[in-house]
């Protein structure tokens, strides 16, 4: 319950977090919302010689839409994501998945940055970022780049970014008309990590066939991944509860859960096909809405 | 009767039968409660556990010389310092030995190996990690049946060369012989074996205390999170006795604060308590203990972890003839569940239940294991959530195999009204019940007929709805000196009442409220009785200094037992303000009539004098010959149990691809006899219901073979949220207890007994036709699921 | 280790304190300041009885550090009755049996003021999902539902005498 000591500095701007990143390289741990960090400091499963709050560098937590993509500073919360007019108006993915995250105390503080960047294998935001094919930004002092989702989580609670960089941005592509997406969630209880879940984006065609999909599984793995044996079986095709089934049944496949409390490798690969199936109706539902 | 009577007081009296706003709330509210974390006492120091990784190992170094380098260690306490002591062991409330640190070798993951004492709390963390200790892994028992096997490692050598077997004592009751034969000759035999595993009762807030040794005066105040703060006081006597410590009892004051939530989870003592009365009185100075949720979790008392195999018998038609049950009780490493002497398995022979039938045999085997200690808690009466499980679960098995609905089994075997007091099989005198009309109440108020209707045409289109029943009979309000006790200690209870001059009355009773309300529900018995005002009573409890000698609050005792003592007080009191009243009124004690708050002279209204007259009279003019002062004390020794019971029925509804259990509807009926506040006896029904349906859809303790608790935090101890828990729907029936003065039983925990088994039987219900007779709890959306898939359902 | 200076706010009053970086927020509540109505009922951030507002957002102090409440405005279940007079969420806590034990309840009341602040008419369902980072053992949660009901009528009430319309619900 009571952390080990370290070292607590709140730099004015991300410059100056830049270079303490580089300075303390390996000891240094940045701090955001706090919602994902605090918990394993205060059990020791992280003992950071360094907590650097990022509180004080601001221009991370805009959300907005340009041209090409929905733009969201990894400083911004879970609920400001919720709460954005841009979101409730034309990405009920964003709030399908910042409904379920924790609770609502959790999202008041704790923002998308600090939960992707800890990539809890069970963890909410990845499955949406890799349906979605986002790209995230990361700074260091040399400069910028930008990270395909399905290159960013590379292994348990391990991802691309490195120790000096910042995660800064999350870059949603714009939705199309004839898109649409959704996220569902197995959880055990209301506020755990998922058991199982799935988010599904489904681009229509002008002849109503699937011309584009994206599956994102969360919770049967060792990282977050992209279910492409599923996206496979439905690319070019009508959707059908059927071809559902059939693309639930890839993505079950594809999945290498590990059995643990949250249930036996059996159980949780036919979850995968079956949070797979309700999550393609709702983003066909949405996507055929929104022609 | 079955409705409720209108209250023989005023609204403003408050006595039986209203629902009288808690007089405790307003500091709650506030935040101004004050609980065991909010005591801080000048001076005082901090103890923090150093637990083990292993649930059997030996210690074969402690090093703690990193951790008395860190500044503001004071101390480092082990095993061995102890030994030196003898206080290394000390007895359980079950008369079994525990340790408070291990000199040699570690029994249960998580157990206290060595104490840190600090300047400040996050000083005694730092201290904790820092104290190294190496071990040398034992082979793990974590299964019971493993622990009885020939030649499983003895756990317990210390219990002497006759007894170097891994179980704890063997227990029985009923009749073997004659229920043997009557499951022989029964037309139908049903067995099924019936497991419930470890769950935590898991209050919000843990468990913690301040040891406050003063060497000056040679007195040892000990405030401490305790459901039965006297026991304590004489067991640490005792054992300060033991280990030749001048900490005497009338020395020792155990001083209860705000406790929040007990549950049965506060009644142990713990090892972090003796290490925080030792370490102050080795040092001197004030020792503070608060432990953390997931040493909570991990090694506080647990509850149930009964293997079951239980039989019943009847007639073709459904008429029970025979019960019987065996039982392994996994109690970890040493038994430290708080039952009655007499009574190792709690009252589990209370398993023959509502019914009516002749003969039973209950058998129970203790067991030792690589897990912590414990066993009753959880809200279970002494196991009867077990007994009650076990005895709903064959029921509807029976009667869903003979093809009968399940109300009706239950009602063609119920004990009639007309049968009480009923003596059962295996012993025990049910004082009052009337069981049709309960399930019927219930029946009508979920509209059985239509949900069976419902569920038919559900069937049709492949949707699975189920209907569970349980129709349970609680037993508490221990108890009857004659089979009573824990370590020897009666199991009376008390109260002692004293009016003072202006009309206010001070109450001190014996039982520990830990959330029930007993500040009020206890100041409406003697509202009841004396017709002063609820808000002009004063109700205390839980410092031994004052309070008479009670055995606290658990396995809902206190209405039973303290709430006769303050009736049979306050009826003292009454007797002694009738004499004041005649002197006062210049009459005869027979031609005074009685209304709650005064005496009137018969047949002249107008010459009345009240019950504050009265009071100021007692100090100011008492007839000569009489004591001055009004007070009375009763230690109440309860001539019998009392036996709430009710009838439950839950509806279901299961998803069909994921396997989880949505339960739909939950109605409940109640009958604790004759009710002192509604409104606070619906908040018990709804925190029991609740707790009835964590451990039958969440809940669970788990360890793997090596004996690691699987679910040692919040994030996999599943304890519901508002949006687990459907809305309950509650009613009641009125039946009192003859034998109670007041004719009142307890209630607190009747809906933790009743709840899982009507989860359960309906979620076999929905899923019998698939070939399900039983699924043990909790019921998790895999298990369902599993079902499921080998049926080919999605 | 080097503390940290830090001005924190909290039911009004401002308070300045050298902390370690690692003082979890609701230690400086309970054991710096002395405001002992925040509870801690867990070490994993899952049961809510430590829930204050910060910035009028509803937050769990054991799961902050203190230094990141440096400079913000807190309240606390201490600062949500007006002197004698309670707010109306402590009132219907106590009207409808909300409580038993009480240590849930201060967390539970706060996080019930931002929920109905968010959303002044909520329903049932609403409900029972804004309260779910609040753990409650005692209640089995019906009654916690009927007094923040209660709570939302007579606040919805007060607002409409204030402004002389009703209440929009959200």
């Amino acid at each position: 319950m009571i952390p080990a000591q370290f070292d607590y500095v709140r730099p004015g701007d991300l410059d100056e977090t830049l270079r303490i990143l580089k300075d303390r390289e390996g000891e240094a741990k940045l701090l955001s919302g706090g919602y994902s960090l605090i918990p394993l400091i205060k059990l020791r499963l992280a003992q950071p010689g360094l907590l650097v709050d990022l509180r004080d560098v601001s221009g991370l937590d805009g959300i907005t839409e340009t041209d090409d993509y929905l733009s969201i500073g990894a400083k911004a919360t879970h609920r400001q994501i919720h709460d954005a007019t841009v979101v409730a108006d034309r990405y009920p993915l964003l709030q399908d998945v910042t409904d379920v995250i924790g609770d609502p105390q959790v999202r008041n503080w704790g923002t998308i940055g600090g939960s992707v960047a800890h990539a809890d294998p069970a963890s909410d935001w990845p499955a949406v970022l890799l349906a979605t094919s986002a790209t995230l930004v990361c700074r260091s002092q040399t400069g910028e780049r930008t990270i395909a989702a399905r290159d960013f989580f590379i292994d348990t609670f391990q991802t691309a970014i490195e120790p000096t960089e910042v995660l800064t941005e999350i870059r949603i592509q714009r939705r199309p008309r004839g898109a649409g997406a959704a996220y569902e969630k197995l959880e055990r209880k209301v506020g755990d990590f998922a058991t199982v879940a799935a988010a599904a984006m489904v681009g229509l065609g002008a002849d109503g066939r699937i011309a584009r999909a994206g599956i994102g599984l969360t919770g049967v793995a060792e990282a977050p991944f992209a279910a492409t044996d599923a996206e496979a079986v439905l690319t070019g095709n009508a959707p059908s509860d059927e071809l559902f089934r059939r693309a639930g049944a890839a993505a079950g496949a594809q999945s290498r859960p590990f059995g643990d409390v949250r249930g036996p490798v059996e159980y949780k690969r036919a979850m995968a096909a079956e949070m797979t199936l309700r999550a393609l109706h709702r983003a066909t539902k949405r996507a055929q809405a929104y022609a | 009767m079955t409705t409720e009577a209108e209250p023989r007081t005023s609204a403003e009296i408050g006595g039986m039968g209203h629902s009288v706003k808690r007089k405790e709330d307003p500091r709650f509210i506030r935040g101004q409660g004050e609980y065991i974390d909010d005591v801080n006492l000048p001076g005082q120091l901090w103890l923090d556990i150093v637990r083990s990784p292993y649930a059997h190992a030996k210690i074969k170094s402690i090093d703690a010389s990193e951790a008395l380098k860190i500044p503001g260690v004071a101390a480092v306490i082990t095993g061995k310092d102890l030994e030196g002591y003898k206080l290394h062991w000390m007895p359980t409330l079950a008369g079994d030995m525990q340790m408070v640190l291990p000199v040699d070798t570690v029994m249960y993951q998580s157990q206290e190996v060595a104490a840190v004492i600090a300047t400040s709390r996050y000083v005694a963390a730092d201290g904790v990690a820092a104290v190294l200790v190496d071990y040398e892994p034992l082979p793990v028992i974590v299964d019971p049946h493993k622990a009885l096997e020939d030649g499983a490692f003895v756990l317990r050598p210390d219990r002497g060369p006759d007894k170097q077997t891994n179980r704890i004592w063997h227990w029985e009751s009923g009749d073997r012989e004659a229920t043997d034969a009557d499951l022989a000759a029964a037309d139908v035999h049903i067995k099924q074996d019936i497991y419930i595993p470890r769950i935590h009762v898991a209050s919000i807030e843990t468990c913690g205390c301040v040891a406050d040794w003063d060497p000056v005066r040679q007195q040892l105040t000990l405030h401490m999170t305790s459901q039965a703060p006297h026991a304590i006081r004489t067991v640490l006597a005792l054992v300060a006795g033991g280990a030749g410590l001048p900490i005497y009892e009338h020395n020792i004051r155990v001083k209860t604060h705000d406790i929040g939530g007990g549950f049965g989870g506060k009644v142990p003592v713990y090892p972090g308590y003796v290490l925080a009365v030792a370490a102050s009185f080795l040092i001197g100075k004030p020792v503070k203990w608060i432990e953390d949720r997931s040493e909570n979790l991990q090694a506080d008392s647990f509850a149930r972890d009964y293997h079951m195999k239980v039989e019943i018998g009847a007639t073709k038609d459904g008429k029970i003839t025979s019960l019987k049950a065996k039982t392994i009780a996994d109690h970890g490493y040493t038994d430290a569940a708080a039952d009655p002497s007499k009574y190792p398995a709690g009252l589990f022979n209370v398993i023959t239940g509502s019914y009516d039938f002749p003969n039973a045999f209950v058998e129970v085997d203790g067991v030792y294991t690589n897990k912590p200690p414990g066993g009753v808690a959880y809200r279970c009466s002494f196991r009867v959530t077990e007994a009650v499980h076990a005895v709903e679960r064959v029921v509807d098995i029976l009667a869903h195999q003979i093809g009968k609905d399940p109300a009706q089994l239950r009602m063609e075997n119920f004990i009639q009204p007309e049968q009480f007091p009923y003596k059962t099989p295996t012993g025990w005198s049910y004082d009052s019940g009337n069981y049709p009309a309960a399930l019927q109440k219930a029946m009508d108020m979920i509209d059985y007929a239509g949900l069976r209707k419902e569920q038919a045409e559900k069937r049709a289109r492949g949707e699975l709805m189920g209907i569970g029943i349980s129709s349970f009979t609680e037993i508490v309000g221990a108890g009857p000196s004659h089979d009573f006790d824990i370590l020897g200690i009666k199991m009376f209870d008390s109260c002692e009442i004293r009016v003072h001059p202006t009309g206010k009355v001070l109450a001190r009773i014996g039982v520990q409220s830990q959330g029930q309300g007993h500040e009020t529900t206890f100041a409406q018995i003697i509202a009841e009785e004396l017709g002063f005002p609820v808000a002009d009573i004063k109700i205390e409890y839980g410092d031994t200094d004052t309070a008479p000698y009670g055995l606290g609050t658990y396995a809902s005792r206190s209405t039973p037992v303290a709430g006769a003592a303050t009736a049979v007080a306050a009826r003292k009191i009454q007797a002694k303000a009738r004499t004041l009243a005649a002197h006062l009124l210049e009459a005869s004690e027979d031609d005074l009539e009685w209304e709650p708050g005064k005496f009137s002279v018969k047949g002249s209204p107008d010459r009345f004098k009240t019950i504050q007259e009265i009071a100021f009279a007692a100090y100011t003019n008492h007839p000569e010959g009489m004591e001055a002062g009004l007070e009375a004390v009763d230690y109440y020794d309860p001539p019998n149990l009392t036996f709430p019971f009710g009838s439950y029925i839950c509806v279901v509804d299961i998803d069909k691809g994921t396997g989880r259990v949505n339960v739909r509807r939950f109605v409940a009926i109640d009958d604790c006899g004759n009710i002192i506040n509604p409104m606070i006896v619906d908040g018990q029904i709804h925190g029991g219901l609740t707790m009835g349906l964590a451990p039958s859809l969440y809940e669970e303790i788990t360890y793997d073979e090596l004996g690691n608790n699987l679910a040692g935090t919040f994030l996999d101890y599943l304890v519901p949220t508002a949006v687990e828990v459907p809305n309950w729907e509650t009613g009641k029936t009125i039946t009192p207890s003859p034998h109670h003065p007041i004719g009142a039983k307890g209630v607190g925990e009747s809906a933790t007994v009743g709840a899982p088994p009507a989860i359960a039987n309906a979620v076999v219900d929905a899923l019998w036709h698939l070939g399900v007779r039983n699924i043990d709890i909790p019921i998790t959306p895999q298990k369902v699921w599993a079902i499921l898939h080998e049926n080919g359902i999605s | 280790m080097t503390t940290q200076h830090i001005s924190v706010t909290v039911n009004g009053e401002t308070h300045e304190a050298d902390v370690e970086p690692r003082l979890l927020l609701v230690h400086l509540l309970r054991d710096t300041l002395g405001l002992t109505g925040t509870h801690v009922g867990c070490d994993t951030s899952h049961c809510g009885a430590c829930t204050v507002h910060i910035d009028g957002a509803s937050a769990k102090s054991c799961t902050m550090l203190a230094v990141q409440a440096d400079g913000r405005q807190i309240k606390t279940i201490e600062g949500m009755a007006d002197g004698a007079t309670l707010h109306p969420l402590q009132q219907a806590f106590w009207d409808q049996h909300g409580l038993q034990c009480g240590f849930c309840t201060p967390g539970m009341i706060m996080q019930s003021a931002t929920l109905l602040a968010d959303n002044a008419d909520p329903t049932e369902q609403e409900i029972r999902e804004g309260i779910s980072g609040n753990l409650c053992r005692c209640t089995g949660y019906v009654n916690i539902v009927k007094a923040i009901q209660q709570a939302a009528t007579e606040m919805a009430a007060a607002a409409e005498t204030q402004t002389g319309s009703p209440v929009a619900a959200s």
